[in-house]
């Protein structure tokens, strides 16, 4: 909320319609949850009316040996074609406001 | 109109958590952020790893509880430095409520502060508080899916500490099961298997704590435990 409606007092909106959120897949969100959170805080608020736009984003995992990127199912960080444990998480830990659309 | 933010929802917390581990380095302090269930043992380690410390390394305790200090009161009862942090409610400790804190530490005068989350896998595994390292303790009696269940408290941990080891022939936790689901989960972690009740297992924890503080004694950096999933 904050960030919402910082940003949307630098531009000088009058209303904020919708909040584009790009939610990781390994983030603690459910976003039943979130909107339900969000519905009560924006009350009162420009945003009070805003539609959220949640966009998740997978877990993917890049393997430093063989250089494989892949979906981590299940939370198994081990490399899906050569078994290595020398991973690094691309995606999926993302919790980030992308941008707003106001009036 | 539309306007760009691309703004992390945790980045403020973040920004003051880089801030802390930045004055903690400059005071050459390891800072351990403890994690686990309500129950898990949590007090307990403390109060054995205390006392295995003492004369050795000089060392602070930030309690976060709920509304109680009964954890505060059992870590004070050992004459260790100890500050508390009711969080109301709150479910896990965010940076800002750990710089408070710190500021009524002597920071010159320690080697290692270590942070006691609230009780709970979930969300302080989400809040970086400034620390160089995360433990999570995982007790037997809690049941070898945990880690799956649960799995950004272990993924994230530079140790994961099995307690209550003593319990293990009385129940059917699957030790080896765990075992794996930990390792893959975050292949580079240590495990210690110990009891807080008997002793066992401790010198383990204990030595991996003591090299941990004397790394950061020497100035060198950190595994970068805690952030380094942290995207965008």
């Amino acid at each position: 909320m904050d960030i919402t409606l910082a940003n949307a007092a630098q531009n000088h909106a009058q209303k904020v319609r919708e909040i584009r959120l790009l939610v990781g897949q390994m983030t603690g969100v459910e976003p039943e949850a979130l909107r339900f959170c969000f519905s009560s805080v924006a009350q009162g608020t420009i945003a009070a009316e805003a539609e959220l736009r949640i966009t998740g984003v997978p877990l993917v995992a890049e393997c430093q040996d063989c250089g494989r990127k892949f979906d981590v199912a299940g939370y198994r960080f081990l490399c899906s074609a050569c078994g290595s444990a020398k991973v690094t998480v691309l995606s999926g830990r993302e919790l980030r406001v992308e941008y707003l659309e106001v009036d | 109109m539309e306007i760009q933010v691309k703004e992390n929802i945790l980045g403020k917390n973040d920004q003051i958590a880089a801030e802390i581990n930045a004055l903690l380095s400059a005071h050459h302090i390891f800072a351990l952020n403890l994690m686990g269930s309500p129950g898990s043992g949590k007090t307990s380690l403390l109060e054995r790893t205390v006392a295995a410390l003492q004369g050795e390394l000089r060392l602070a305790v930030i309690e976060g509880d709920l509304f109680t200090s009964k954890d505060a009161d059992r870590i004070a009862r050992q004459g260790t430095t100890v500050v508390q942090i009711n969080t109301s409610g709150g479910c896990h400790l965010d940076a800002n409520m750990v710089k408070t804190a710190l500021d009524k530490l002597d920071l010159s005068g320690l080697d290692l502060i270590i942070i006691e989350n609230v009780g709970n896998l979930v969300c302080p595994a989400e809040f970086n508080i400034g620390e160089d390292a995360r433990a999570t303790v995982l007790s037997i009696t809690e049941g070898e899916d945990k880690p799956l269940k649960y799995p950004l408290a272990f993924k994230e941990a530079g140790i994961v500490i099995l307690n209550k080891m003593d319990l293990l022939p009385y129940t059917s936790f699957d030790l080896a099961g765990a075992t794996e689901d930990i390792v893959s989960l975050n292949p580079a972690v240590a495990i210690a298997s110990v009891s807080c009740r008997t002793g066992a297992g401790l010198d383990d924890w204990i030595e991996w704590l003591k090299r941990q503080a004397a790394d950061k004694q020497a100035g060198q950096p950190q595994a970068d435990l805690a952030g380094h999933l942290r995207l965008g």
